[in-house]
């Protein structure tokens, strides 16, 4: 059995030298580890509530509590318009999306450093740590979507036929935390403070995005221009694939899309071009 | 298709150690942004900071080829490049110039237990460091029988690892990484770790891997098992391969290196109150050269200058084998020093310990005051006569001055 493989095995040749200058995505072989990708997230996944008490229960307490808090202030207290329906529900539905954003962009922004063993020790393409980190978010996500739906049905919303859009969405907070969190893991090897920023990062961009209340308070073009933030694009889509508020939310997805693609885009080989580095100052 | 498996042509990897940045190879936002803000000025100044003062060749001009299916010993001193060499080799950082080329599926073990997860459990770690290592899971699952075999740890394979006593960690990681199949396998003295017993079982294996025609790179500092692993060898001497060939040749030019280099022998860290300098003598030809012969006596000379008087001292003179164990020494409570100069002569009848590298530790507090604490280098290099000495078990710390007689009753 080994022999066989030894035969067959000669072909492989490797070449190295010092990379310069913008170097290519080697897609190819991040799919020749995509095995690790499954072992990397499912390793996420199953270590995330070892040794706590409440364990998969805080994917849900947190986006839970969060709205409890927003339905408190901003709807009893500040009457805040929510598109026509409740406002637990309507902040709920982008809370569940934003946590996933939110925790996703954290953690693939502490991934790196936090996986400096495996980095200077093993070789294998370096963009599975940051990916599988957000990755390891979905789950997460799917046990705070449950409640969600508990929630649709306890409130008597009947999601439309747009609800086919909805896995698009998810993709696009995806690719948003993925890109982001590309630029930002890169810059945390080499300068720590990045680390530091994140949580406020993530604050203001809660209240720069359509959490705790609608984009409609925003006329166009302006609301088009605001969906250059891709989280507008992607909390909107949730609520409207969803809950059925609104008209499809055209423009602000396509300028969304666009920023979030370019984002990512833009991560992927900032990242590459920092990879040949990660080894020696993590 | 050639028979060529490694071929390394002019590597050098240059490391910054810039300025004011620590140990910390990392920088903050401010200091670098405080660079470029400067950086302008520093280009009308000219003055060609970026000198050699900040960086260093870990390697340098380093070319070699290694055919199919050779064991190569890279032997070197601390800080030689050996492990950048690897480094390099198996991917994890790039070379600043030169090029490698590899022929064949290369897996890296330089480190026991990568990617090991506390909380997992050791039937999880085993499919998450083969991941990691590279493997696929259907190979994980083929060996995986194998992998638990060779780990002897049945009973706990369900139970997390962070529960396991260090040596059964070990185990479980060697294993993992021994049932890796690559064409190409780089070791970096991962076979420090574990008892001998192990020890032996891992280089059993490293053995067959290499019989079954892999390509094996091996860094080592025991002689011992390098002798008994490598064909040829590659010496590396501040960055720059100083020879390759035979690995008894290669030992040999080492060790007398090892002879060059220690006539200045010098403290590490010494200031002008402490542990000043260092000398062995007595042994048969390196006379005041720090290579000495397990089975004959020699004295190690320190010599001690004071500023100050130590009322109530307290002196450690501890030896170390090059992996950390403590091998023996003397703790000598309540010695008076007056400021001066001083010389301190243990005479040791013999110092029975396996060939290899040893280092002295050495302390002296005054009460609770630290006085010094100084690490001897160059290493102490412990020869046997013949320079073989291969009789004794390979993975022990004595060698036991012994006469063995078998007689048939």
């Amino acid at each position: 059995m080994q022999l066989a493989k030894t035969d067959q095995l000669p072909d492989i040749h490797i070449h190295i030298e010092p990379s310069r200058g913008w170097i290519s995505l080697k897609l190819r072989e991040l799919w020749a580890y995509r095995e690790l990708f499954y072992f990397l997230t499912w390793r996420d996944v199953k270590v995330r509530y070892k040794q706590t008490v409440l364990g998969a229960a805080w994917a849900i307490i947190q986006p839970f509590f969060t709205m409890v808090v927003f339905s408190l202030f901003f709807g009893k207290l500040a009457k805040m318009p929510s598109d026509g329906i409740p406002y637990p529900i309507f902040s709920y539905a982008a809370l569940v999306p934003w946590t996933f954003f939110a925790n996703g962009l954290t953690s693939a922004t502490n991934s790196l450093v936090n996986s400096a063993n495996l980095i200077q020790k093993v070789y294998f393409p370096r963009l599975v740590i940051p990916i599988s980190a957000v990755l390891s978010g979905v789950v997460d996500f799917a046990l705070a979507f449950l409640v969600l739906l508990g929630m649709m049905l306890f409130y008597g919303i009947h999601p439309t036929s747009a609800v086919v859009w909805l896995p698009l969405f998810l993709l696009l907070a995806l690719i948003t935390a993925l890109g982001v969190g590309l630029w930002l893991t890169a810059l945390n090897v080499q300068f720590r403070d990045v680390r530091y920023v994140v949580p406020f990062v993530v604050n203001f961009w809660m209240f720069a995005s359509p959490v705790a209340y609608s984009s409609r308070l925003l006329d166009e073009p302006w609301r088009t221009l605001y969906g250059l933030n891709p989280m507008v694009g992607v909390l909107d889509g949730f609520r409207w694939a969803l809950l059925g508020v609104n008209d499809a939310p055209g423009p602000i997805v396509y300028a969304s899309s666009l920023a979030a693609v370019l984002i990512f885009i833009s991560g992927l080989y900032y990242f590459r071009r920092m990879e040949k580095t990660f080894a020696d100052i993590v | 298709m050639s028979d060529i498996a490694i071929r390394a042509a002019n590597l050098s990897k240059l490391y910054h150690i810039g300025r004011g940045q620590g140990k910390a190879g990392y920088r903050t936002l401010r200091e670098s942004m405080m660079g470029w803000a400067i950086a302008p000025l520093r280009w009308f100044s000219r003055d060609g900071r970026a000198s050699a003062d900040d960086t260093i060749w870990a390697l340098k001009d380093v070319s070699f080829e290694v055919k199919r299916g050779e064991v190569v010993g890279i032997i070197g001193r601390n800080g030689a490049g050996k492990s950048t060499l690897l480094k390099i080799l198996s991917r994890i950082t790039d070379p600043t110039e030169g090029t490698v080329d590899l022929y064949g599926r290369v897996g890296s073990l330089l480190e026991v237990g990568t990617g090991f997860h506390p909380e997992l459990t050791g039937r999880e770690n085993i499919y998450l460091n083969g991941a990691i290592l590279g493997m696929k899971r259907t190979e994980i699952i083929r060996k995986f029988d194998e992998i638990v075999d060779f780990s002897e740890i049945e009973k706990f394979l369900d139970t997390p690892v962070k529960h396991y006593s260090s040596g059964m960690y070990v185990r479980l990681a060697f294993a993992v990484a021994a049932h890796l199949d690559p064409e190409i396998l780089l070791v970096d003295e991962v076979l420090a770790v574990g008892d001998a017993a192990f020890q032996k079982k891992c280089l059993g294996k490293l053995g067959d891997v290499a019989k079954e025609g892999r390509t094996v790179l091996f860094v080592s500092h025991n002689m011992g098992q390098i002798r008994s692993l490598c064909s040829q060898g590659i010496l590396l001497r501040d960055g720059k391969n100083s020879l390759y060939g035979p690995i008894v040749n290669v030992i040999s030019d080492y060790q007398r290196g090892l002879v060059d280099i220690n006539s200045s022998a010098k403290i590490e860290g010494a200031n002008y109150t402490g542990f000043t300098s260092w000398k062995i003598y007595g042994t048969t030809s390196y006379d005041s050269m720090h290579v000495i012969f397990s089975q004959e006596p020699f004295t190690l000379e320190i010599e001690l200058q004071l500023e100050n008087p130590v009322y109530n001292g307290f002196l450690t003179i501890l030896l170390n084998s090059d992996d950390g164990q403590k091998i023996g020494g003397w703790k000598i409570n309540g010695v008076r020093f007056d400021s001066g100069t001083y010389k301190i002569n243990c005479r040791i009848p013999i110092l029975p310990v396996r060939p290899g590298l040893y280092f002295w530790h050495l302390s002296l507090w005054d009460g609770g005051k630290k006085i010094d604490v100084a690490t001897l280098y160059p290493e102490l290099v412990v020869s046997t006569e013949d320079n073989s000495g291969l009789k004794d078990e390979p993975g022990a710390i004595l060698n036991i001055p012994s006469d063995i007689e078998i007689v048939r009753i």
